[in-house]
């Protein structure tokens, strides 16, 4: 299985045992996507994390206020309506798990990657640039009728085992 | 006799997820503290006895790891058990916290039956109800 199909099937799995075990919820996966370059400008939150090692990249979970909101409410078992820190927390603690998952299934393969503390932004008419020309693998994924998408970009890196600079950069952030 | 636990996690989810998991495994629970790095850890420990450490690794300022290392450093704390509990899986780490003498070692994400499972036979008054 080469990096690419290793990452496309972690993902999946990662996903579905994260949102299994820790909201006690079914997700679906869509389809994949593979994306080139800076995505459209987006609403709502954006949680993301950094891989670095031999290899290098990010790993992302975007979603509206509205699934950000039923997240929290089924991890922490709460009532959450609107978006606040607590939201943002869970949002973020989601993305931990589903990344740092995904790091421990690469690390068979790709040997030692180091994960750094989640970033998240929540606000409207956001862009995310990515420091590399890596290609990002997005798959979107279905929770009855509510939808989130999931992004990971994963490069060799040029200095094996340096330590990288989170491959994020947040562009015109506004409401954050 | 009640036992006293301090969860160690920069996420205020887990901190909430693991007080209620801890509430609910019918064990004598007396506090619970809770910080959210190593260095917050000790200080608490500074002050109050616990009985359980649960920990993160992945922390800004100090890390589970640095903190095991802190505490089975320190003979005043050597004797406290420690369960990890993170996302790392890595063989790497989980042989360094065994080494440095973690009392258990909890992937992210958990069931509460897993968390369960761990503290039994841990805690002083560790028998469930």
């Amino acid at each position: 299985m080469n990096p690419k199909e290793l990452l496309v099937e972690s993902l999946s799995r990662a996903v579905q045992d994260v949102f299994s075990t820790m909201l006690g919820a079914s997700v679906v996966p869509g389809d994949v996507i593979l994306e080139h370059g800076a995505p459209e400008a987006q609403d709502g939150v954006l949680s993301f994390i950094g891989l670095a090692g031999s290899w290098v990249g990010s790993g992302s979970v975007s979603c509206s206020p509205a699934v950000a909101c039923r997240v929290c409410s089924h991890m922490l078992m709460t009532e959450s309506t609107a978006v606040n820190e607590e939201v943002l927390d869970a949002v973020a603690e989601l993305t931990n798990m589903i990344v740092g998952s995904i790091k421990n299934d690469l690390e068979r393969e790709l040997g030692p990657l180091g994960l750094s503390i989640p970033t998240v932004v929540f606000g409207r008419n956001f862009r995310t640039k990515s420091a590399g020309h890596a290609e990002w693998i997005v798959r979107r994924f279905h929770w009855d009728s509510d939808v989130f998408e999931v992004r990971i970009c994963l490069a060799p890196g040029e200095r094996p085992n340096a330590p990288q600079p989170n491959a994020f950069a947040l562009i015109n952030p506004i409401g954050v | 006799m009640e036992s006293d636990v301090l969860v160690v996690d920069d996420s205020a989810a887990i901190r909430k997820i693991l007080q209620r998991v801890l509430r609910q495994t019918g064990m004598a629970i007396g506090s619970i503290y809770e910080v959210g790095d190593g260095q917050e850890a000790l200080e608490v420990l500074a002050s109050h006895k616990v009985d359980l450490v649960l920990t993160d690794i992945n922390m800004p300022k100090m890390d589970g790891i640095q903190l095991l290392a802190a505490l089975k450093g320190a003979p005043e704390w050597r004797g406290v058990p420690v369960v990890m509990v993170t996302t790392e899986g890595g063989e790497a780490k989980v042989g360094e916290a065994v080494r440095l003498g973690a009392a258990g070692y909890v992937r992210k994400p958990f069931s509460a039956d897993q968390i369960k499972e761990k503290l039994v036979g841990l805690l002083p008054a560790g028998m469930p109800l």
